[in-house]
């Protein structure tokens, strides 16, 4: 394609946008509105999972074992946990050190205990000793403990399904809410740029007919308005992004300033590191909305 | 040259040197109503100045806009300039169409264009350089007087300008074929005559002219091919021949 070619056709879409100024500002706000609702809340899963991953490397299992599990064989079933995918890595704690830990717990009461350890175990009583495995993913604490709960010198297992169900549902949810609330508005900027360029059809039909007759070939004829489409979608893009931008710090700073337990707990992600992604995710959906959408209606309207 | 032989030619894609567009037996059915074209046969030779004339609903514009392949044949055959018309591919349609400039009746101008760039329009979009642009679109603005006039949009323009703006525009690519419909009937007698003129210019200096029209004064003075339409038939085709009396 000629240079002069691809300027013209950029020139047309251009115009495009123009001769249609009141649907092409109506695209451009729904492309803003689906793409700001992003945005916000992509920002919010991306701080929320930044909470999950700091809260999760604290979330464990710790395991038992049955009456005479020798220590070996403990520290086998340890290396082979640790192997499995979930698992981010395990601390074989002996009796002397589960003792050790509980006796800084009881303070001065453990001293009636003088240098016996209660939790060593007996002919008839399991030890303490106990493996801690630390999980990579809280949504896998399931499967892992399914699969510790099947090997057969595992007594008993401590975990904090609370905590992981918690962290996992609202995770869920809010991924399906966005997933949700995206695709209709997906659907609604589709179908009002289709209506854009469907009346830029129409307002140029006379035009597109002469260019027929003359021999113009069907990408010349479509360009212009994929080209609208497309600029659309950018343009739209554009707006949210710098509004997310301004209200992110507006509002990190709101929270951080009223609500300190909140600050403490959570660790908010910089503007700059959404920005990462958000960025090119953003152009490249509304330009992506803009193409489908103006690519279906050119194909449906513009027989050439 | 008999029908046997034509078509053989045709077998072999190879039409006689000299004929351009040929139609054999060929009928355009619409979805309602009677056809529109009835087993026409019709050739035009290379530089012939051809007057197709009839009544509204004669079949006269279904006959351009099968030759402009806008309309698919019914049935029968058309080749243009070596292209069959029944067989060409999609894609190569606007390559065919290039070869064709068409005039219409309401010269179909852009109006927020001005002179120069409604004719350079139909360059820019057939992916002409900007360099033969600036080249061609003078030369032809000039051929059909309107050299002193390229800023002006059409509205400034009269009836006549305008269709010489549309002829421009229509011989800009250099066509083989020069197609117009109605061309001066929106025209005062004056500004027809001059219209006419300049495309028997045209067609004096190698373009094949084909002129749809109603104007009976102009279809006789210029004593040139006439090819009589009557419900969808040709029922008369006179070299120097002039306007059939209605019957």
């Amino acid at each position: 394609m000629r240079i002069s070619t691809l300027f013209y056709t950029l020139r047309q879409g251009i115009r495009n946008i123009f001769r249609n100024k009141l649907f092409s500002l109506a695209s451009i706000a729904t492309i803003g509105a689906c793409l700001f609702l992003f945005g916000l809340f992509y920002a919010v899963l991306m701080n929320f999972q930044n909470v999950m991953n700091t809260t999760q490397e604290d979330i464990h299992i710790t395991v038992f074992f049955e009456l005479n599990t020798s220590e070996q064989r403990v520290r086998e079933i340890a290396t082979t946990i640790s192997r499995r995918t979930e698992v981010s890595h395990v601390i074989h704690v002996t009796a002397e050190e589960a003792w050790e830990e509980f006796r800084q717990t009881l303070g001065d009461h453990a001293e009636i205990y003088g240098d016996d350890n209660p939790l060593a175990g007996s002919d008839t009583t399991p030890s303490s000793e106990n493996i801690v495995v630390y999980i990579n993913d809280v949504a896998q604490q399931r499967t892992l403990i399914s699969y510790v709960d099947s090997i057969p010198e595992v007594r008993k297992i401590n975990r904090s399904d609370f905590l992981a169900d918690i962290l996992s549902g609202v995770n869920s949810l809010i991924a399906y809410a966005t997933v949700g609330i995206i695709g209709i508005l997906l659907l609604v900027s589709i179908f009002l740029i289709s209506n854009t360029v469907t009346i830029g059809i129409s307002v140029r039909r006379e035009e597109i007919n002469i260019m027929k007759y003359i021999g113009a070939t069907d990408f010349i004829v479509r360009s212009p308005f994929v080209i609208e489409g497309i600029l659309i979608g950018i343009v739209g893009a554009i707006t949210p992004l710098v509004l997310i931008y301004l209200l992110y710090n507006q509002v990190i700073g709101y929270i951080i300033n009223n609500f300190t337990v909140l600050a403490e707990v959570f660790n908010f992600l910089s503007v700059d590191l959404i920005f990462q992604t958000l960025v090119p995710v953003s152009f490249a959906m509304g330009a992506g909305i803009g193409l489908i959408g103006s690519v279906t209606t050119v194909k449906k309207h513009l027989r050439v | 040259m008999d029908r046997h032989e034509r078509r053989r030619r045709r077998k072999r894609q190879m039409p006689d040197d000299d004929i351009i567009i040929t139609m054999e037996n060929v009928s355009k059915a619409y979805s309602t109503g009677a056809p529109a074209l009835n087993g026409v046969d019709f050739t035009v030779r290379n530089g012939e100045f051809v007057f197709v004339v009839g009544d509204s609903g004669s079949g006269k514009s279904t006959l351009i806009r099968l030759l402009l392949r806008e309309l698919v044949a019914t049935s029968g055959y058309i080749n243009v300039l070596g292209y069959d018309l029944n067989k060409i591919r999609h894609r190569k349609i606007p390559k065919f169409r290039r070869n064709i400039g068409i005039v219409f009746q309401d010269f179909r101008l852009l109006k927020e264009l001005t002179v120069y760039d409604n004719v350079a329009f139909a360059q820019r979009v057939i992916q002409v350089s900007g360099k033969e642009i600036r080249r061609n679109v003078p030369s032809i603005l000039a051929t059909v007087g309107l050299a002193g006039k390229y800023k002006a949009k059409p509205r400034q323009l009269s009836g006549g300008e305008q269709q010489r703006v549309a002829l421009a525009r229509a011989l800009v690519n250099r066509p083989a074929i020069l197609l117009a419909d109605e061309p001066t009937g929106n025209l005062d007698p004056n500004n027809s005559w001059e219209i006419m003129k300049l495309m028997e210019r045209i067609n004096e200096n190698g373009t094949t002219v084909i002129v749809v029209t109603h104007n009976r004064e102009i279809v006789n003075a210029m004593q040139k091919r006439v090819v009589t339409m009557k419900r969808g038939v040709i029922v008369s085709d006179e070299e120097k021949g002039g306007y059939l009396d209605e019957d």
